[in-house]
């Protein structure tokens, strides 16, 4: 049998989501994230300034020597567990982990250490729902100027700096105040896309694209599993709980066996997720068997972050219809989700493929 | 002395000197090992263990495999080593460790266990099989079990029966060794959806069981069956599985080595199975880390949960799958097996014995309250009969 991945947390990871849990209990309710989000500004930049530059974590994929922190995909699957429950309007998967991911490969030291530090927030400029592996779409590159319109790039509104891919084959670095961004109205307020539009942008070119962009967007869909079981079992500890104190027919609505069985399945669900989901941020950090643990986890987190928040919803009743519920924000972010970083559907082909379960 | 690896790894060694695989007979060196304390390490001393750390018994099994030495045979006496003998060691005399737990770990003396009863399923407690003490002190059992794996192959059985009709169900019951070869006890096979009999009735016609094979006290028979149902969980949630390694490993090569089977909606399911076996299979292994790790792993009361549903979609999968053939069956003879197999035989009988995996051990909807109730706090369920005499309940 090959060796099992580790699917437990450490000490120190441990200690990491605490502190985390502690900057965003205090200054990432619900009530901050839903005023952010209907705001002008959606994005919480002074968290992410605490988060990157008080608490160093934007680099911790980034080496000791560039300027980062030296941790793994462990750490930051740990970090991004606490983000989804906080549901946190912060371009920390964006920055820290796929463009991140996107410098590595491509060898960009300077870059990497702004993006490291907190001082730049990197975007990676492809859409959103792109799978690992997926054709990505390209801008125009004459005389090193880029011209083009990329779309649903999230967390394009905060960035600082944009990578993205030429018609040529590299990935380009532009300053987004080269670029002119506009938000689109995005289903999940808390991770809204934008268009970026070049007109003859200058780039700096930072090697081959296409390595880049797969490796950034395994990364991206493997650590996207975490947030997804961050967000899964905050929604389902906050249902139990309105469960127990919610009295109908004389007693606690929780009691109702219908409902119990529906929440037990959900917990089910979750522990499930959290295996998966350790599974996948293990095999990226030892790089062990990586993509086929990132496929199955993508293959699963979706369908159940989804459900969780779908039946928070419900069993919510009228309250989770209502605006001013948190559920909604869940129940958007968890729908994004599902698309970004390629559908459950798209990772299960990709697991067909690497196990040799060939289509007919 | 603290026992760890290197003095376990010595220990192995002088027992293969003294006694080398190939030159001693199967049941003499699985005795010399009882006795050497490398049975189960964590046992204590002189009961076939050395009070060393659970976790390090794979260090011994390691060691003897390399050696080809005999080994217990598990899966045939799993009722004797995961239920009967947790529950001795935990609330027996001196006296009955000493008598039981040496041939029960050789399996030279099979295990079953005597727990449901036609009118006691989940809920067990309310069981009505009755022992009546005697002028002697001893015990007179009168009454009917069911699902009874291995009762025809057994010398003994844990049974747990009424001994007082007059307080609250829970409260009357009191646990007890009975033996198998009682004149007052019968054991009719019971036939099953796959043609089989693995599991029997048993009919306990006054059978006298002497109160020295009582385990526990008397009327703390309900407690003490919690330590056997526990340790049934807790071997349920220690499996350690490869990839592929259950239910979906014959559907997958199924899948490729006959490409003429193969549709895309079968294809999408298949998949989308093998997705979730793999994650199935990674939370028994999270699972099994965290008890390693000395955590408490509420995840084993779910994880039968998550096996019984995928055994069952996996397998019935299969059988579709199969088309034609799907529509044949192996052999619908009765047999009494030793062994049961889950994934064994074919696609029809897998599909036919996962059935049982929802309803043996604790049905579905019965691990989904207690997920319910005692993982995430929920309500329990109204209990009508919780203060009633048992001998007053409805039935």
């Amino acid at each position: 049998m090959s060796p099992q991945p580790d699917l437990l947390y450490s000490e120190e990871e441990e200690a990491l989501r605490a502190a985390v849990r502690d900057l965003l209990t205090d200054h990432c309710g619900p009530a901050d994230v839903l005023a952010r989000v209907e705001s002008d500004a959606p994005h919480d930049l002074s968290l992410w300034k605490s988060l990157a530059d008080g608490m160093g974590l934007a680099g911790l994929l980034v080496p000791e020597e560039l300027g980062g922190h030296g941790a793994t995909h462990r750490e930051a699957a740990v970090v991004l567990e606490e983000l989804g429950r906080a549901v946190a309007p912060v371009p920390y998967l964006a920055s820290a982990v796929v463009a991140t991911e996107a410098l590595l490969e491509s060898g960009d030291a300077e870059l990497l250490g702004r993006l490291a530090s907190g001082r730049a927030i990197g975007v990676l400029a492809v859409g959103l729902h792109l799978a690992p592996g997926a054709d990505f779409p390209v801008v125009d590159v004459e005389d090193g100027l880029l011209s083009g319109e990329l779309t649903a790039v999230a967390d394009a509104a905060a960035a600082d700096v944009l990578l993205v891919p030429a018609r040529d084959g590299d990935l380009y670095a532009v300053a987004a105040a080269d670029a002119v961004v506009t938000p689109q109205t995005s289903l999940d307020l808390t991770r809204p896309v934008a268009t970026v539009t070049l007109t003859g942008a200058p780039a700096r070119r930072l090697g081959p694209a296409a390595p880049a962009v797969r490796r950034a967007l395994r990364a991206g869909a493997g650590l996207l599993a975490s947030e997804q079981l961050g967000l899964a079992e905050r929604t389902l500890t906050d249902t139990v709980g309105y469960l127990k104190e919610r009295r109908q027919f004389n007693r606690p609505v929780g009691g109702f066996q219908a409902l119990k069985h529906r929440l037990a399945q959900l917990w089910l669900d979750v522990v499930h997720l959290r295996a998966a989901a350790r599974g996948a941020a293990d095999a990226l950090a030892t790089g062990a068997d990586a993509e086929l643990a990132v496929a199955v986890a993508q293959s699963f987190a979706a369908p159940v972050a989804v459900r969780t928040a779908e039946e928070a919803l419900q069993l919510h009743g009228g309250l989770g219809m209502t605006w001013e519920h948190p559920v909604h924000l869940y129940l958007k972010r968890a729908k994004a989700d599902s698309i970004a970083y390629g559908t459950a559907g798209a990772h299960r082909d990709a697991v067909a493929a690497l196990v040799d379960l060939q289509a007919p | 002395m603290i026992v760890d690896a290197a003095e376990l790894r010595r220990r192995t060694a002088e027992l293969l000197a003294a006694h080398p695989p190939a030159e001693t007979g199967r049941q003499a060196f699985l005795e010399a090992r009882f006795d050497a304390g490398l049975a189960w390490v964590h046992y204590p001393e002189g009961l076939g263990g050395l009070g060393a750390p659970r976790t390090l018994q794979a260090v011994v099994d390691a060691e003897l495999e390399a050696a080809s030495a005999p080994d217990n045979d598990p899966r045939r006496i799993g009722i004797g080593l995961g239920m009967a003998a947790p529950t001795i060691l935990a609330y027996g005399t001196e006296e009955q460790k000493r008598r039981f737990l040496r041939p029960l770990w050789t399996g030279e003396e099979v295990w079953c266990q005597l727990f449901s009863e036609p009118g006691a399923g989940s809920d067990l407690a309310a069981l009505g099989t009755r022992a009546v003490r005697q002028d002697d002190g001893d015990w007179v059992v009168d009454g009917q079990k069911v699902w009874t794996s291995s009762a025809h192959l057994a010398r003994w059985a844990i049974l747990i029966a009424r001994t007082d009709p007059d307080v609250p169900k829970h409260a009357g019951i009191t646990y007890f060794v009975c033996d198998m070869t009682d004149p007052g006890v019968e054991v009719r096979p019971l036939r099953q959806i796959t043609g089989e009999a693995e599991f029997n009735e048993v009919f306990l016609t006054g059978v006298r069981i002497p109160d020295s094979r009582r385990l526990g006290e008397v009327g703390d028979g309900w407690r003490v069956a919690q330590t056997t149902l526990m340790n049934e969980r807790v071997s349920i949630g220690g499996m350690r599985l490869p990839r592929e390694g259950g239910m979906i490993g014959p559907v997958a090569r199924t899948w490729r080595e006959r490409p003429e089977l193969r549709t895309p909606d079968l294809h999408q399911r298949l998949v989308g199975l093998w997705v979730e076996a793999e994650v199935a299979r990674l939370t028994a292994e999270r699972l099994r880390q965290q008890l390693a790790a000395g955590q408490p792993g509420y995840e084993g009361s779910g994880m039968k949960l998550a096996f019984a549903r995928l055994n069952q979609e996996i397998s019935g999968l299969e059988v579709e799958l199969r088309g034609e053939e799907g529509l044949l069956y192996d052999d619908w003879t009765m047999r009494r097996p030793e062994l049961v197999d889950f994934t064994g035989r074919d696609a029809g009988y897998r599909y036919l014995r996962s059935k049982g995996n929802s309803i043996e051990g604790g049905t579905s909807e019965v691990l989904l309250n207690i997920v319910a109730e005692r993982v995430l706090g929920l309500p329990a369920e109204p209990r009508t009969d919780k203060d009633v005499a048992w001998k007053d309940l409805a039935r």
